[in-house]
C-alpha cells in the first residue's frame, strides 16, 4: 500500500492543554496538557488507574472533558461529533479489546474503512456498479493489510476465539483500514510473549514509517517503550508527571517514585 | 459472512476459481429453490397454492424485522403495525381510487418507510424493553385510529375488494398469478437485503449490533443507521402488508391483532436471526403457527409464540436455520 497512500501533511499536530475530566469524586484526569508532533512516536505511561484510557476516550470524543482544550491539525477537537473523529484521521484500539465478535475478521477490518467509502441503504440494496466498484476497492485493500499483518488464514474467521495477540492484531488492521494519520494504542502488548513483543516492537516501527503514522502508545511493558517512543508522558492520578525522552522519564524521581509506590 | 471459504494462503491467482467451487453448494440450493417455487403452483391444488402464497407474504415481514433485529440488534414490537399499514394503504388506493394494483407497493413502501423513519429516531435515545414499550405502542393505537376515521378505512367492517385476476396473455389461474406477484415482491425484498447486507451498510449495521461504542470510533453514525435500519425494516413489513391485501383481498382492524408483532418476532427467532434462509422458515411459521394452534384456544397463538421466543432464545440463539448450520459444522468437524 505504500505507493498509494498519499504523503502525510504537514501539520497534524495534537495539542493538549488543560484537559481535565471528572467521575462524581474521581478526577481522572486534572489539567493535563502535551503536544505530540506529526511523525512522533510518544509513549504514555503511568500505573493502573492514571487516567491513560480516559485520555484516549477524550481525544475520540467517547467522554466529554469537564475542562481543557484539545486540538488536532488546528480544529477543536472537543466540538467534533464522536463518528466524525475517524474522519480527521485518528484511529485507535481498544485496551480490553473493542472488536465486533460475530463477524469476521475481513468484515471487522472492512468496518474500519467505513468512514473511507460511501455507498448508502439505498446504491447498496440496488447493488449499483459504484457500489460493486467501491467494494472490491475495499476488500483488496482489507485483503492488503491482512496480508501485512499476517491475519490472512483467519480472515474468514469470527473475530472471537481467537488468541488475544491475534484479536489485537486484527484490532490494529481495523484501525489501519481507517488509514489514519494520527493512531491511539491502546496496551497493544497486552497478552503478548517476550519475543512477540519484540516482534511487535518491529512491525509498529515498519508500519509508522511506511504509512507515516503519528502514534500515541499506552503501554506497561516498559522495554517495548523504551525501544519505541521517541517521547514519553507519564501520567499518575491523573495529574501529568513527567515528559520528555524516553531515558529521562525512566529514571525521573517522580516516576519512580509513581512506580515504586503503586508496587509496594 | 459472505461464505467464501478460501483454503489457507491460496495464490491471488487462484482466488476466482476458488470462489466459485466454494459458493456452489449455496447456488445449487438456491436453484432448487427458485425451480421448486415455479413448478409448486402448476403442481398444487389451489389451496395450496394460497397456503404458499402466504409464506411468501409473511416472509417478506419476517425479513424486514430480521434487519432491525437479527443485523442490527434493535428490537420492534410494533411491526404488526406496518404490516397493517401496508395493508391498509394498498386497500384504501384500491377502494376509494380505483389505483391499479402495481402501484399501490411503491404508495406503501413511501408511506411505511416514513412513519417507520419518524418512528424510528426514537431508537436513537432508548434500548432494549424502554424501545420494545414504544415500538408496542404502534400497534396499539393503531387500531382505535382504524375505526376512527371509518370513511376512508370502514371501521370496524373494514373493506372488501376483489382479486387481481390474471391478465390474458399468462393463462395463469387467480391463484396462480397472485402466487407468482407475490413471488416477485418476496424475491426482490430478499435480493435488495442482501445487497444491503454484503455492503458497508450491512457491515455498520453488524456493528452496532455486536459493538456500539467501537462502530461509533470508526465512523458509524449511529443515529441514522438506527433510524434508517429502523425505516427499512418497517418498510418492508409494510411491502408484505401491500401484498397481503392482494392475495386477501380483505382489511379489517381484527385482521392484525397485537399478536402479529409477536409472531413475527418470534418468526425470526424460529427462522434464525441473521440467517437469509430464515424468513423462509420463520414465514411458514408466522402462517401455520396460529391456524394449528387455534383449535386449543383463542388466546393460544400469542400465549405460543411468546414462550417459543423464550425457548429458542435460550436452546438456540441462532434459530432453527442456526440449528441446521450447527448441524452441518458439527458433521463437517467430525470428518476431519
Ligand atoms: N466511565 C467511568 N466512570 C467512572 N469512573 C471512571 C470511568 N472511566 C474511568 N474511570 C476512573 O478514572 C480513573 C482512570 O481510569 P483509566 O481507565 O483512564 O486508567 P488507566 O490509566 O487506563 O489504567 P489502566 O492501566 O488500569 O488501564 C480510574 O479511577 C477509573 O476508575
Ligand atoms: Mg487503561
Amino acid at each position: 500500500m505504500t505507493p498509494t497512500s498519499p504523503p502525510a501533511p504537514p501539520g497534524g499536530a495534537l495539542a493538549v492543554a488543560g484537559l481535565t475530566v471528572r467521575f462524581g469524586g474521581i478526577t481522572a484526569l486534572d489539567d493535563v496538557g502535551f503536544t505530540v508532533e506529526p511523525g512522533r512516536t510518544v509513549g504514555l505511561i503511568g500505573p493502573n488507574g492514571a487516567g491513560k484510557t480516559t485520555l484516549f476516550n477524550c481525544l475520540t470524543r467517547r467522554y466529554e472533558a469537564d475542562e481543557g482544550t484539545v486540538t488536532y491539525d488546528g480544529a477543536d477537537l472537543l466540538a467534533v461529533a464522536p463518528h466524525a473523529v475517524v474522519g480527521l484521521g485518528i484511529a485507535r484500539t481498544f485496551q480490553n479489546l473493542g472488536l465486533f465478535p460475530r463477524m469476521t475478521v475481513r468484515d471487522n477490518v472492512l468496518v474500519g474503512a467505513h468512514a473511507r467509502a460511501r455507498a448508502g441503504f439505498a446504491a447498496a440494496a440496488l447493488r449499483l456498479p459504484r457500489v460493486r466498484r467501491e467494494e472490491a476497492r475495499l476488500r483488496a485493500e482489507a485483503d492488503e493489510l491482512l496480508a501485512r499483518l499476517g491475519l490472512t488464514d483467519v480472515a474468514d474467521r469470527p473475530a472471537t476465539g481467537l488468541p488475544f495477540g491475534t484479536l489485537k492484531r486484527v484490532e490494529l488492521a481495523r484501525a489501519l483500514a481507517a488509514r489514519p494519520r494520527l493512531l491511539l494504542l491502546d496496551e497493544p502488548c497486552n497478552g503478548l510473549s517476550h519475543g512477540e513483543v519484540a516482534e511487535f516492537a518491529d512491525l509498529l516501527r515498519a508500519l509508522r514509517d511506511d504509512l507515516d503514522l503519528t502514534l500515541i502508545v499506552v503501554e506497561h511493558h516498559m522495554g517495548f517503550v523504551m525501544g519505541t517512543c521517541d517521547r514519553v508522558v507519564c501520567l499518575e492520578f491523573g495529574r501529568k508527571i513527567a515528559e520528555g525522552a524516553p531515558a529521562e522519564v525512566q529514571n525521573d524521581p517522580n516516576v519512580l517514585r509513581a512506580y515504586l509506590g503503586t508496587a509496594a | 459472512m459472505n461464505g467464501t471459504r478460501t483454503p489457507t494462503a491460496a495464490p491471488a491467482a487462484r482466488a476466482p476459481r476458488t470462489r466459485r467451487a466454494v459458493l456452489k453448494p449455496q447456488g445449487v440450493l438456491l436453484a432448487v429453490l427458485l425451480v421448486a417455487a415455479c413448478v409448486a403452483p402448476f403442481q398444487l391444488v389451489p389451496f395450496r397454492v394460497f397456503q404458499l402464497t402466504m409464506v411468501l407474504v409473511y416472509a417478506i415481514a419476517v425479513l424486514g424485522l430480521d434487519l432491525l433485529v437479527g443485523r442490527t440488534g434493535q428490537i420492534s414490537l410494533g411491526h404488526g403495525g406496518f404490516f397493517a399499514i401496508g395493508a391498509y394503504v394498498a386497500a384504501v388506493l384500491l377502494d376509494r381510487w380505483d389505483v391499479p394494483y402495481p402501484l399501490t407497493l411503491p404508495a406503501a413502501l413511501a408511506v411505511t418507510f416514513v412513519l417507520g423513519f419518524a418512528l424510528g429516531i426514537p431508537a436513537l435515545r432508548l434500548r432494549g424493553l424502554y424501545l420494545a414499550l414504544v415500538t408496542m405502542t404502534i400497534a396499539i393505537f393503531l387500531v382505535p385510529l382504524l375505526k376512527r376515521f371509518e370513511s376512508l378505512t370502514g371501521g370496524s367492517m373494514g373493506l372488501t375488494l376483489t382479486k387481481p385476476d390474471a391478465p390474458a396473455w399468462t393463462g395463469l389461474a387467480q391463484d396462480q398469478w397472485l402466487y407468482f406477484c407475490v413471488l416477485l415482491v418476496t424475491g426482490g425484498a430478499t435480493l435488495a437485503v442482501a445487497g444491503l447486507l454484503r455492503s458497508r451498510v450491512g457491515r455498520a449495521l453488524a456493528a452496532i449490533r455486536d459493538n456500539e461504542a467501537a462502530a461509533e470510533v470508526m465512523g458509524v453514525r449511529l443515529s441514522r443507521y438506527k433510524t434508517l435500519a429502523f425505516a427499512w425494516s418497517a418498510m418492508l413489513a409494510g411491502a408484505a402488508g401491500c401484498v397481503n391485501t392482494w392475495v386477501i383481498a380483505f382489511v379489517s382492524p381484527d385482521s392484525f391483532t397485537s399478536t402479529l408483532s409477536i409472531m413475527l418476532l418470534a418468526g425470526i427467532v424460529v427462522g434464525g436471526l441473521g440467517s437469509l434462509y430464515g424468513p423462509l422458515l420463520g414465514g411458514a411459521f408466522v402462517f401455520f403457527m396460529p391456524t394449528m394452534s387455534q383449535g386449543i384456544n383463542q388466546a393460544a397463538p400469542g400465549v405460543i409464540s411468546g414462550l417459543l421466543i423464550i425457548v429458542i432464545m435460550y436452546v438456540a440463539p441462532t434459530g432453527l436455520a442456526g440449528l441446521a448450520g450447527r448441524a452441518s459444522a458439527a458433521r463437517l468437524a467430525r470428518k476431519k
